[in-house]
C-alpha cells in the first residue's frame, strides 16, 4: 500500500507516494528523485544519509518517510543559490575537503546544521558536529578546517 | 509485502493497536526499528505510531522528574534543568541520532547499546506502561529483566526523584570518539550522608544483554568514603553480577578487565 | 601540511615541471560538493529489478538440498538464478593475467566454504521483495568441520578447504605450496651474532568499509549488448571477468564507472557485476546488485590476516646480519589476491635494509574465513609492521638509538636486495633524517651527514653480495638472546659507534628522479 506525503523539499513542494515502512532515503532518491543524498548503511550508522529536517540534521535512512509529512527537508541539492556556491561548498573545494565524494552531502549537511545554529563554532563543536559522520578516505582534519574556515568566511561576510 | 504504519493521536489508541497484533511495533525514534523494517524483518508487519504530545513531555521540578518516552536525547539536552542528565545524553549517537533517539527506545535498545537506560537504572527510576489493560507502573530494575519476555507493551514515560546535587555520576567507555558504541558504561547514584555513602546505586551498559546493577559494589560502599581505601573494597566486587558478551566492540573478557579500573575513576571522581 | 624538501637530490632532479609538487585541484571536486557526482546507483531506469543473494550461514558444509518453490511464487519475484545458471561457475580473479587456478564458483552449488557465501539469487521487482522471497528458500544442510587458523590447515589431516588447492596452499608455478626466500646463509649468521630478536605477530582481518558498498546495475542495450553501471576499482579488469564468467565476448559489455564511493583495495574483487549482468540476461531487464552494509562486512573481502614469525641476528655495533621470517596469509576459502600479496611478502622480507643473509618463506592458506583480498599496500603493510616492530626491539637490544639504528641498515643505492634487485632511488636515511629533525629528535653529527648516494665507482654487486657483507663484521662475542618484553642484559657501555659508510659522492650517477617529502618518498 502506498501512501500520499507532501513535504517541502529545498523550499519546493513536494508530493509523493511512498511504500508502507519506506524510509526517507528511499523515498528521497527512488520517488522523489534527489539523487544527491547518498546511501552507505540502511541503518544509522555512518551519518552518509544526513539531511535537515526543520533545521535539525537527521538520518534519512532511519526517519520514516510518513513522518515528514509537512515538514520541512533540506539536501545538499538545495545548498548553492543559483551558480553560487553555498560558504561550505566554497571551503570543502578550496581545504581539499573531499577525496571520494561519497560521504560529502552528509558531511555538508551535518556542517550545515551546525553553522545555522552557531555561525562561529569552536573546533571541539565542529568535531562533534560532524561525529555521526563517517569518512573513509581519511579525510577528517581537512574537513574539520574547511568548516571553520566556512565560518570565518560567514564571519566576513556579516561583518 | 509492505508495512502498514498505524498512526494514533492517544497513547491508548497506540496501545491497543500494540497488543492487538502480533507483528506490531512502536516506533519511538526509528533508531532501531528502521534498521530492521529496511531489512525486511518478518517480524515486523505493523508500525504503531502515536502523536500525542503527552509522550514528548519533560516535567522536571526540583523533586520528581518525569520524562515522557517520546522524548528525544536532543530535546534532554535543550533542557537545562536536566544538565545532570546531559554527559548522558550527549553519549548517545551522533548529533542527527540524538535528534530521532527517544527515551522510550533507549529502554529497548540491546547491548551495548542503551546507556540511557542504565542511567535511568541507577537513578531508580519507575516506568510507566500502557497495555491492553490500562496503565501501569513498573520499577526499572524489574523492567529491563523482564523486558524481553514481554508482550507488546507500550512505555509512555519515566519518572524518578532528583538526584541530591552532584551525586550522579556517569561515564561511558568507548573506542572512538566522539561516538563510539559503549565497551561498557557506568551510572551511579552516590548520596553521602555526613561524608559517607548511604544507598549508592551502581548501575551497568554493555556489561550484560540489558543494564544491570551492581548490588556487591553498591553493598561493599555503603558508610564508606569516596576515597582510594573507601572505594577499594567495592571496586574489588564490581564484575560481581556482570556478564558481558563477546561482540564487535569488545571481548566479554575484555570488558570485565576494565570494568574495576573504570568504577573506581569513576567513584574517585577521577574521569574517564 | 605536506612540505616538499626539493633540496635533497636537487642535482638528480628536473624541477621545470608544471604540476608536480604544486597543489592541484580534483577535477571531480565540484561534483562532489554539489552532490552532481554519478555514483554507480545514481542512475535510474524504468522496470529496474533488484537481486538479492542467499548466503551460507555456515563456515563449512554440504548442501543436501534446495527447496525454492515458494520463493518462486512469492510476489515480486521475476526469476530465481542457482549454480546451474551460471555459465561460467567457477573462476579467480588473476585467471586474467594467467597467475592461479579458477576456485571460486559465483554461486555455490555442493559445497559452501564460509559464512557469507552465495547460494543462490532471487531477482525481484523490490529489495524487499527478493529479501522477503530469500527467507522463503529452504536449504538442507550437512555441516562439515572447518578450519580457521592458517597454522592448523597446514597440519597433516586439516580439513580441506578448497576442491581446488586440496592441501590448503596456492600452488606457484604449477608445483611450489610456498614462496621461497634464500639469500646468503642465515644459519651461520645466527650463530655468529651478538643479539637474536625473535616473535611472532598475528595481524586481524581489516574491512575496507567502504562508505559506498559494492554493487552494480545491469542494464540490456541493443544488440545484446549491456551497458554496466558499477562501483568497481577496476573497470576493465570486471568487465573481463564478468564477460568470462557470463560466457559472452567482452565487446557486449560497456562498463561505466570510476566514480567510487571508496575502495582501498575493496572494490577490485568484481563481487556483483557478473550476477547483475546474468540477471540482465536471463530477466531482459535493468538489475541491480547492491550489498547491504552487513554483507559488506560479510561477503565483501577484507584484507587478509597474516600470522609473521620474525626472527632477527644482530651485531651489536648495530648490523643486522640474518633475519628469517615465516610468514602466513589467511587467503579465506578462495584465492582473490592473497596469491599475489604473498609474493609482494616474500620480496619485502629484509624491508627498506641491507641485510646479507635472508631466509623467507611465505605461504598463502586456505581457511574457512571470507576471502581476503587487497587492501593498501597489502602483502607489504603487515610485515612492515612486524619488522618496524622488530627494528625498535633490535635498537632496544643493542641500546642504539632507533632512527641511527634505521639508517645504519637503510639500503644505499646500489645494494643487493634479498630477492636479487639492485636497490635504486633510495631514499630513506633522508626520510629519516627529516624525520627526526622534525620530530626534534637528536641524532648525531655522522648520522646527518650520511646519504642514499653511492658512487658511480661503486660497483653495484659487489657491496652488497651475500659473501661480502657491505661493512665488515665486527668480532663476534659470545651470543645472547633478548626477548624483548623482558628486561635483557644491557649493552656493553663503551661499545665503540658504528662506522659510517664512505661519504657519498659528488654527484650522481644514474638517471633516476626521486624527491622527498616529510611524508614520504615519491619515485618516478
Amino acid at each position: 500500500m502506498r501512501t500520499p506525503v507532501q513535504f517541502s523539499l529545498n523550499g519546493e513542494e513536494v508530493a509523493a507516494f511512498v511504500e508502507g515502512g519506506a524510509n526517507l532515503l528511499d523515498a528521497l532518491r527512488e520517488t522523489v528523485g534527489d539523487l544527491t543524498v547518498k546511501g552507505g548503511c540502511w541503518q544509522g550508522t555512518c551519518g552518509t544519509c544526513t539531511v535537515l529536517i526543520d533545521g535539525a540534521p537527521r538520518l534519512a535512512c532511519i526517519t520514516l518517510a510518513e513522518t515528514c509529512a509537512g515538514r520541512s527537508i533540506e539536501t545538499v541539492a538545495g545548498l548553492r543559490r543559483g551558480p553560487d556556491l553555498h560558504p561550505l561548498q566554497t571551503a570543502f573545494i578550496e581545504h581539499f575537503a573531499a577525496q571520494c565524494g561519497y560521504c560529502t552531502p552528509g558531511m555538508l549537511m551535518a556542517a550545515k546544521a551546525l553553522l545555522d545554529r552557531k555561525p562561529s563554532p569552536t573546533r571541539e563543536e565542529v568535531v562533534e558536529a560532524i561525529g555521526g559522520n563517517i569518512c573513509r578516505c581519511t579525510g577528517y582534519e581537512p574537513i574539520i578546517e574547511a568548516i571553520l574556515a566556512a565560518s570565518r568566511a560567514g564571519d566576513r561576510r556579516s561583518a | 509485502m509492505t508495512v502498514a504504519v498505524k498512526t494514533f493521536g492517544r497513547i491508548g489508541e497506540a496501545a491497543a493497536a500494540l497488543s492487538a497484533e502480533r507483528g506490531a511495533r512502536f516506533f519511538g525514534g526509528g533508531t532501531i526499528l528502521m534498521r530492521m523494517v529496511n531489512e525486511a524483518d518478518p517480524d515486523v508487519a505493523t508500525i504503531v505510531r502515536s502523536t500525542d504530545p503527552a509522550l514528548a513531555r519533560l516535567a522536571v521540578s526540583s523533586g520528581r522528574i518525569e520524562l515522557g518516552a517520546g522524548a528525544t536525547m536532543a530535546a534532554i539536552l535543550a533542557e537545562r534543568d536536566l544538565a545532570f542528565l546531559h554527559p548522558v545524553a550527549r553519549t548517545i549517537g551522533g548529533p542527527a541520532i540524538r535528534e530521532a533517539a527517544t527515551i522510550g527506545g533507549n529502554l529497548f535498545a540491546h547491548s551495548p547499546y542503551g546507556d540511557f537506560a542504565t542511567a535511568l537504572l541507577a537513578l531508580d527510576a519507575i516506568v510507566a506502561i500502557a497495555g491492553g489493560f490500562g496503565q501501569r507502573e513498573q520499577p526499572i530494575e524489574e523492567f529491563l529483566a523482564g523486558r524481553d519476555r514481554g508482550g507488546r507493551q507500550l512505555v509512555t514515560g519515566v519518572s524518578f526523584r532528583r538526584p541530591a546535587a552532584d551525586s550522579f555520576r556517569f561515564v561511558k567507555v568507548a573506542r572512538i570518539r566522539p561516538k563510539g558504541v559503549a565497551v561498557l558504561s557506568i551510572a551511579a547514584q552516590l548520596p553521602l550522608a555526613s561524608g559517607r555513602i548511604s544507598g549508592a546505586r551502581i548501575a551497568y551498559g554493555a556489561m550484560d544483554r540489558a543494564p544491570v546493577r551492581a548490588k556487591a559494589a553498591e553493598r561493599a560502599l555503603e558508610g564508606r568514603t569516596l576515597d582510594a581505601a573507601g572505594v577499594a573494597p567495592a571496586v574489588a566486587v564490581a564484575a560481581e553480577g556482570a556478564a558481558p558478551v563477546d561482540d564487535a566492540i569488545a571481548s566479554a573478557w575484555w570488558r570485565r578487565e576494565i570494568l574495576p579500573v573504570h568504577l573506581r575513576r569513576l567513584l574517585l571522581g577521577a574521569g574517564a | 601540511m605536506l612540505e616538499f624538501r626539493k633540496d635533497i637530490f636537487a642535482d638528480e632532479r628536473d624541477d621545470n615541471l608544471k604540476e608536480v609538487g604544486r597543489p592541484t585541484q580534483r577535477q571531480d571536486i565540484l561534483g562532489h560538493v554539489t552532490g552532481a557526482s554519478a555514483f554507480y546507483d545514481d542512475h535510474r531506469f524504468a522496470g529496474l529489478l533488484h537481486l538479492k543473494i542467499l548466503r551460507s550461514p555456515h563456515a563449512h558444509a554440504r548442501i543436501r538440498s534446495i527447496d525454492d518453490a515458494a520463493a518462486q511464487r512469492a510476489p515480486g519475484v521475476k526469476r530465481i538464478i542457482r549454480a546451474a545458471d551460471v555459465p561460467v561457475n567457477l573462476n579467480t580473479l588473476l585467471s586474467l593475467i594467467q597467475f592461479g587456478k579458477d576456485d571460486e564458483p559465483s554461486l555455490a552449488s555442493d559445497v559452501v566454504r564460509y559464512k557469507g557465501e552465495p547460494i543462490l539469487g532471487i531477482v525481484a521487482t523490490s529489495e524487499r521483495s527478493a529479501r522477503e522471497a530469500l527467507a522463503l528458500v529452504r536449504v538442507s544442510y550437512d555441516p562439515l568441520p572447518a578450519v580457521f587458523d592458517v597454522e592448523e590447515a597446514l597440519k597433516p589431516g586439516a580439513v580441506s578447504v578448497n576442491a581446488t588447492y586440496p592441501k590448503n596452499t596456492f600452488e606457484y608455478y604449477g608445483k611450489y605450496d610456498h614462496q621461497k626466500l634464500r639469500y646468503g646463509d642465515v644459519d651461520s649468521a645466527f650463530g655468529q651474532c651478538d643479539v637474536i630478536v625473535e616473535d611472532r605477530y598475528q595481524m586481524s582481518p581489516i574491512e575496507h568499509a567502504p562508505t559506498e558498498t559494492n554493487g552494480s546495475i545491469a542494464v540490456p542495450d541493443t544488440n545484446g549488448r549491456f551497458v554496466v553501471y558499477t562501483s568497481t576499482q577496476a573497470l576493465f579488469f570486471s568487465l573481463d571477468t564478468a564477460a568470462k564468467i557470463n560466457a559472452m565476448p567482452s565487446n557486449q559489455l560497456h562498463f561505466i564507472g570510476g566514480t567510487v564511493g571508496g575502495g582501498f583495495g575493496g572494490k577490485v574483487d568484481t563481487l556483483t557485476e557478473p550476477l547483475a549482468i546474468l540477471a540482465a540476461r536471463l530477466t531482459g531487464a535493468p538489475v541491480r546488485y547492491r550489498l547491504s552494509r552487513h554483507e559488506e562486512m560479510q561477503f565483501g573481502s577484507p584484507r587478509g590476516a597474516e600470522r609473521i614469525y620474525v626472527k632477527d641476528g644482530a651485531m651489536r655495533d648495530g648490523r643486522i646480519v640474518a633475519r628469517k621470517v615465516t610468514a602466513y596469509f589467511d587467503s579465506g576459502a578462495y584465492t582473490r589476491l592473497s596469491s599475489y600479496a604473498a609474493v609482494k611478502c616474500a620480496a619485502h622480507i629484509p624491508g627498506p635494509y641491507t641485510i646479507p643473509n635472508v631466509y623467507g618463506d611465505v605461504y598463502c592458506v586456505f581457511t574457512n574465513r571470507t576471502p581476503a583480498t587487497a587492501m593498501r599496500g597489502f602483502g607489504v603493510t603487515a610485515l612492515d609492521f612486524a619488522l618496524e616492530c622488530q627494528m625498535d626491539k633490535l635498537a632496544t637490544a643493542i641500546g642504539m638509538d632507533p632512527i641511527e639504528f634505521r639508517i645504519l641498515n637503510a639500503y644505499r643505492d646500489g645494494d643487493m636486495k634479498a630477492h636479487r634487485r639492485e636497490a635504486k632511488n633510495c631514499a630513506l636515511i633522508e626520510c629519516c633524517q627529516v624525520a627526526a629533525e622534525k620530530a626534534n629528535w637528536p641524532i648525531r653529527e655522522e648520522y646527518r651527514r650520511m646519504s642514499s648516494r653511492r658512487g658511480a665507482a661503486s660497483a653495484p654487486h659487489a657491496s652488497a653480495r651475500p659473501e661480502a657483507p657491505r661493512r665488515q663484521p665486527a668480532p663476534a662475542p659470545v651470543q645472547q638472546r633478548i626477548p624483548y618484553d623482558r628486561a635483557g642484559e644491557p649493552p656493553a657501555p663503551d661499545a665503540p659507534p658504528p662506522r659510517p659508510p664512505a661519504p657519498p659522492p659528488a654527484g650522481s650517477s644514474h638517471g633516476a628522479t626521486r624527491f622527498s617529502s616529510v611524508f614520504g618518498t615519491r619515485r618516478r
